[in-house]
């Protein structure tokens, strides 16, 4: 593997150099003033290009090959969007200016959050929220903030399914709400006599991803919804899987009270090696009061933000206005897909996950095996039963072929689950060439474990010990 | 139109037809048909890649991109150079999801424990996460870490910025958490007040420093004040300032947390941007989100990956401390790979030439009958009573291009310098100024 940048470092290196300040000095009591230099490292311009370089090729995105990744929704990221976001109009104004020197800006912010309205059936949309988990603290707390205003405040429990993203529960945690967890049915949605039992007016939500994390859209939605309403409380939508239904179906029109959206997922926007995403929240009318400071409303003299005055308002979820330059690429993508290439997006994404869960159906057993929508869960369960080989390895063993592997122990409710999302912008050849590579892994489990045990092979490095990382926590260049 | 799809319409037809369907719509057969939306979406139809272009192109003209900036309060300007724009906009760090699989994300995974490094390097501390959405929410998930069963109260000084004490309120309000303001004397942190206020049940004091207004906190001194009840202190800092002040560390800060942009990220209108959380080493397993630790692969060659993960929401659920997942990744490669472009002398001379400047537009100012609000010691931010209106000063310098300070009152603004503020540039202010006022 690479050297550190901090073992490149050469005493007086440098890169960047400054013209000599033309103003006075000034000199600083002396316990202000750091008394030695931070060791950062001292590099000239050609190291640091090569060291990132190296860093580069040690590392996959979508555009160095396919990345199958469940619930990430790792479609393809137009080169277009990054011209928009690069422009220096959007990337060189002071989110303090006069909203006067700005009007493309807002602009465009107001035209992406209709659109999103639109696309979703919802009212009205905040861009604020960083990424979908704040988007559903965004949302939890908006819920909590209605339920308040009508003084009802029993309403101390958030029910979630046991096929739910983490982050779903931890949100709801964060709103200061306790977490009911509810069972799947034996066909992958919610339990529905499961949730009548836990339903009472302690509950304030139902939070819901839909289609949920096995790839299966729930048919009882709109049930699951009344059920959830005529106790008094709210709907939430994670919007996690959204890439599924897009020009086809709205979690407006399912009941849906919030929704999350994460735009560096279904909008194309880029992931960044972890972040920063977009979590846009939309809402129904009857939350709009609530919606957080920064968010921007059109009146009928013009733009304006809530802010401190707005006195239901949530607060501030963040500084600022969100993530704007991810919703400038968010913006671009549907302007260039509009309408009709939205529906055919997510169209294309169920193909691709429903052609590649027929092609593996007979190697490998598929969780839920209805027709899926963008992504379905394979289970290798058996496969560890008689082999000794269980999901990791297999995803370990995919790293030598240039594809990222799927989404591995996740949803915690089925064994040994790989869960795979292909996306819309993936070819068939692309899909045959997984679904072959995986078949022969299959094969290989069999005939030569060890092999498998053994992989990856192509990699900077071999398997990681994530354990001793953990039990020796070493998280900062030691220096010598 | 574009839809940036693969397969083409024959591909789709033969795709259909091995899964025992005849159309795209009958992959939606098992949803409730009344969902089933019977119009198209009330959008505008797709464009071609050109009208986009000119669209956006159009949209981003439209707004003004000053040459001069005097505004900072927390988002400032700073010369980004050529070696990081160019960089970190490559692709396998760009379209890259989280470094869930080491062994094919050891360079990104490479890149996060380089900018912890650094971050840590700067702020003194042992540990830095990661990184958060931006330095308003590292401010509100600190809350978190301090907290204790008997500690509830989180004390905070009025000249914290107002957007970081409000996402503060925000997190904390169905919390049973307190939080109490301390009062400013001068601008700065009144010490009476602290003492009068931080006792055996308040968790934390999160100061600024420099401060809102750009003015230095005696922070050694708050520091041996607030540890004798066992308050921690926490420090919100702008990290390029500390290439010239004393690192939170070395003052007895336990948490220094604060927002990154001015390392090497564009003003963007507010995001994205780069919140960064470092602490003491007992503290590590409250710092939320990921971390990246060094290990080693079965050979025993170092390796990189995400570590400690026991800490969070997809492992601990509803007893996570945070749900954050997603973070600013790319935005935390940007910064660490700015902080190795300029180095430790580059990140003093930026610190310092903004300082500078900061003075000379002050002593400036002063000349026209402005004056400093407050008399101690400040960094590159001041606040300035003026002669004449704020509205009529911002306009009179949006004529030459100019972006004023933040107008704080009627009179009160409060100015930025950084190195990019030239000498002629601040004589063009005032000269502006001196035509106004005559």
């Amino acid at each position: 593997m690479s050297q550190l940048i901090f073992e490149r470092s050469v005493a007086f290196r440098r890169a960047v150099r400054f013209d000599e300040c033309d103003v006075p000095e000034i000199k600083l009591d002396e316990k202000y003033v750091r008394q030695s230099k931070a060791r950062l490292p001292e590099v000239s311009e050609v190291d640091i290009v090569r060291h990132y370089m190296e860093l580069s090729r040690y590392s996959f995105g979508v555009d160095n090959g396919f990345y199958p990744l469940g619930s990430c929704t790792m479609k393809y990221n137009p080169k277009l969007n990054e011209f928009a976001a690069s422009l220096e109009g959007f990337t060189s104004i002071h989110p303090d200016q006069a909203l006067s020197s700005i009007p493309g800006t807002l602009e465009l912010m107001d035209k992406l959050s209709l659109s999103l309205t639109e696309i979703t059936g919802m009212d009205a949309f905040t861009l604020q929220p960083a990424a979908g988990a704040h988007g559903e603290f965004t949302g939890l707390l908006l819920i909590r903030a209605y339920h308040n205003s009508r003084n009802d405040n029993k309403r101390t429990k958030v029910i979630v399914p046991d096929s739910s993203h983490g982050t779903n529960p931890a949100s709801a945690s964060m709103a200061g709400y306790t977490v009911v967890s509810v069972p799947s049915n034996e066909m992958g949605g919610v339990d529905v006599e499961a949730l009548k039992a836990v339903l009472n007016d302690e509950v304030a939500a139902l939070m819901l991803t839909n289609p949920n994390t096995l790839g299966l859209f729930d048919p009882n939605i709109c049930e699951i919804a009344e059920l959830i309403h005529n106790i008094g409380g709210l709907v939430y939508y994670d919007g996690a899987n959204l890439n599924a239904i897009m020009g086809t179906a709205r979690p407006g029109d399912m009941g849906f009270d919030v929704v999350h959206l994460n735009l560096h997922k279904t909008f194309s926007t880029p992931h960044g090696g972890g972040g920063p995403g977009s979590g846009p929240v939309g809402v129904k009318s009857c939350l709009v009061p609530f919606l957080p400071q920064g968010t921007l409303v059109k009146e009928t003299y013009g733009y304006r933000y809530i802010d401190e005055r707005d006195t239901l308002s949530i607060g501030r979820m963040r500084s600022y206005y969100g993530n704007f330059l991810v919703n400038v690429r968010a913006y671009t993508y549907i302007q260039s897909l509009g309408r009709d290439g939205l529906k055919s997006a997510s169209q294309n994404a169920v193909l691709n996950a429903n052609y590649m869960m027929n092609a593996l159906k007979d190697t490998f057993p598929v969780a839920y095996p209805q027709t899926c929508m963008h992504e379905f869960v394979i289970s290798l369960e058996q496969l560890k039963k008689e082999t000794g080989i269980n999901a990791k390895d297999i995803c370990k063993a995919l790293l030598d072929y240039q594809m990222h592997p799927p989404t591995m122990y996740f949803p915690l409710i089925v064994h040994e689950a790989l869960m795979i999302e292909p996306t819309e912008t993936e070819s068939k050849e692309s899909m045959d060439h997984f679904i072959q590579v995986l078949k022969d892994l299959k094969q290989l489990a069999y005939d030569d474990p060890q092999k498998i045990l053994n992989a990856p092979y192509t990699t900077p490095v071999k398997r990681v010990d994530d354990v001793q990382a953990a039990r020796n926590p070493i998280l900062k260049y030691q220096f010598k | 139109m574009a839809d940036y799809l693969s397969n083409t319409p024959n591909q789709q037809i033969q795709m259909l037809k091995e899964i025992g369907l005849e159309s795209l719509d009958e992959l939606y057969v098992n949803l409730p048909q009344d969902l089933i939306l019977q119009k198209p979406l009330n959008l505008d139809a797709g464009q071609s890649e050109f009208k986009v272009y000119d669209t956006l192109k159009a949209l981003a003209s439209k707004n003004k991109v000053y040459k001069t900036i005097l505004r900072g309060a927390g988002v400032e300007h700073h010369y980004i150079p050529s070696v990081v724009k160019q960089l970190s906009n490559r692709e396998e760090f760009v379209s890259a999801y989280t470094p869930y699989q080491s062994e094919l994300s050891q360079g990104i995974l490479q890149s996060i424990f380089e900018y912890q490094s650094s971050m840590c390097e700067i702020t003194g501390m042992d540990v830095c996460n990661a990184s958060v959405y931006d330095g308003a929410t590292a401010a509100a998930e600190a809350i978190q870490m301090v907290i204790e069963k008997n500690r509830r109260k989180i004390l905070v000084p009025k000249n914290i910025h107002p957007q970081v004490i409000s996402v503060m309120r925000t997190y904390t309000q169905w919390l049973n958490i307190e939080i109490v303001e301390i009062e400013c004397k001068d601008g700065v942190v009144d010490m009476d007040d602290l003492k009068s206020k931080c006792d055996e049940s308040s968790a934390a004091l999160f100061i600024q420093h420099p401060n809102y207004f750009g003015l230095l906190e005696d922070v050694f001194n708050i520091s041996q004040v607030v540890h004798m009840s066992g308050t921690k202190l926490v420090q919100y800092t702008n990290p390029m300032t500390l290439g010239y002040l004393k690192s939170p560390r070395a003052n007895g800060v336990d948490i220094a947390i604060g927002e990154a942009q001015p390392l090497g990220i564009p003003m963007s209108y507010g995001g994205p941007f780069l919140g960064f959380m470092s602490a003491s080493a007992d503290l590590v397993r409250r710092l939320p989100g990921r971390i990246v630790g060094q290990t080693v692969d079965e050979t025993g060659k170092r390796a990189f990956a995400l570590t400690l993960q026991a800490r969070e929401q997809h492992i601990r659920r509803e007893k996570a401390s945070s749900s954050i997942c997603s973070n600013q990744a790319l935005m935390a490669l940007t910064s660490a790979m700015y902080l190795a472009s300029v180095g430790p002398s580059g990140l003093k001379e930026v610190a310092e030439y903004s300082m500078r400047k900061a003075h000379y537009l002050a002593n400036e100012l002063i000349k026209c009958g402005f004056k400093l609000k407050y008399s101690g010691p400040f960094f590159h931010e001041f606040v300035t009573v003026g002669p004449i209106e704020n509205s009529v000063l911002e306009r009179a310098l949006d004529e030459i291009n100019v972006l004023s300070g933040l107008s704080l009152s009627s009179h009160e603004m409060l100015w930025c310098c950084t190195e990019t503020t030239h000498k002629e540039d601040i004589d063009r202010v005032i000269n502006r100024i001196k035509e106004v006022l005559v």
